[in-house]
């Protein structure tokens, strides 16, 4: 399915930009975004570095476990697939914190090893899991206690109290949050 | 109150991991230089790994953007939009938000400037920008980095929390700061 997106993308855009005059722009679109992709890994690469050698260090000395074993009733349900201390629900939980907290940079290494150690129980390595499914809903409902680098751009822009957003902010996501896990456990059973 | 101290624990908390970790390690008799080292080098490798599956996703978005494509879709869906009260000058921002983090902020940034960083209009972008993420790109990224190919309903329930998050977003601020 992703396949198909991805094509949708690309060949909306030359007919879109073939009518609307915009075609080299869209030629100049994707040799600048092929860079890009480039250039962010490169300014990726040391971070994960980083946070992989500390995870690394949490799981050698059984911190990982230690919070997979706390947070038990909440993932025996929604990642039944997955044996309660494996090190991916300890690294989930970690990853899902690290966002919640506003801490991207170090969310992304610790949520790409979660999907390392949910590969590793994977039979069929090419397919998503259910519980790599449901990790990625509940990762891109986005929870987000202090949304900071937006309050950054309203500040920018002279705003005197850009905190009255974090309260309707944190309400917005919450339900993002609790529909994107009744719509990947129901979704799960159709795909 | 609340909030300063979530932004003092998320100051705090990049300094404190990066120390408390490798001693409670050291407690635990772990060899800490070897294992930070041994992660250190999965984190290369992983970055490496992903460069494929990100220039496959940024091309298409990026392509996508420069067409033109997201100004005729919000043409096209105005007038289903306003009746529930969208503003016409957010609903770029709705579309493009799920494609490009860089480009919500910056789409977030430009209405902010032209209506006024208190206004109700940077209000609204500002809570529909902060409470989803980049759908496409956390897909691309993280099945990319295990080499998953076939993603099954994680793109649909991704989709699907992006709309509820910007009608929540919608319906909230209409309630909370109009």
């Amino acid at each position: 399915m992703f396949g198909y997106i991805w094509l949708f993308f690309i060949i909306s855009a030359v007919i879109i930009g073939g009518a609307t005059g915009n075609i080299a722009a869209v030629g100049q679109a994707a040799i600048d975004s092929a860079r890009l992709a480039v250039e962010i890994v490169i300014s990726l690469i040391g971070i994960m570095a980083l946070w992989l050698g500390i995870m690394k260090l949490a799981e050698a000395s059984g911190l990982i476990e230690l919070i997979a074993k706390l947070i038990k009733p909440i993932t025996k349900k929604l990642f039944p697939d997955v044996p309660p201390e494996h090190p991916a629900i300890g690294n989930i939980a970690m990853n899902v914190s690290a966002n919640s907290l506003g801490v991207t940079n170090a969310a992304t290494p610790i949520g790409i090893k979660a999907m390392k150690e949910l590969q590793s129980l994977n039979k069929n390595k090419n397919t998503a899991t259910n519980a790599m499914c449901t990790f990625l809903a509940i990762n891109t409902a986005g929870v987000q206690l202090v949304p900071a680098s937006i309050i950054a751009v309203l500040a920018a822009a002279g705003a005197k109290n850009p905190m009255v957003i974090i309260g309707p902010t944190i309400l917005a996501t919450g339900i993002a949050l609790i529909t994107a896990i009744i719509a990947v456990k129901l979704l799960e059973r159709r795909f | 109150m609340f909030s300063k101290t979530v932004e003092t624990l998320s100051v705090w908390i990049i300094p404190l991991m990066i120390a408390l970790i490798p001693l409670w390690a050291l407690y635990k008799r772990v060899p800490i230089y070897d294992t930070f080292i041994k992660g250190a080098k999965e984190g290369v490798g992983v970055g490496l790994r992903i460069i494929p599956y990100l220039v496959a996703i940024l091309i298409a978005i990026g392509m996508f953007r420069a067409s033109g494509a997201i100004d005729l879709l919000a043409e096209v869906l105005d007038p289903v939009l306003s009746l529930i009260g969208m503003p016409v000058d957010v609903l770029p921002l709705a579309i493009i938000r799920p494609l490009s983090g860089s480009g919500a902020l910056g789409i977030t940034s430009e209405i902010a400037s032209q209506y006024g960083g208190d206004s109700y209009m940077a209000r609204l972008a500002a809570v529909m920008t902060g409470s989803s993420e980049t759908t496409l790109y956390v897909i691309a990224v993280y099945f990319g980095a295990v080499g998953v190919t076939k993603v099954r309903h994680a793109l649909a329930a991704g989709l699907i929390a992006d709309l509820a998050a910007t009608l929540a977003a919608l319906f909230i601020s209409q309630m909370m700061l109009l």
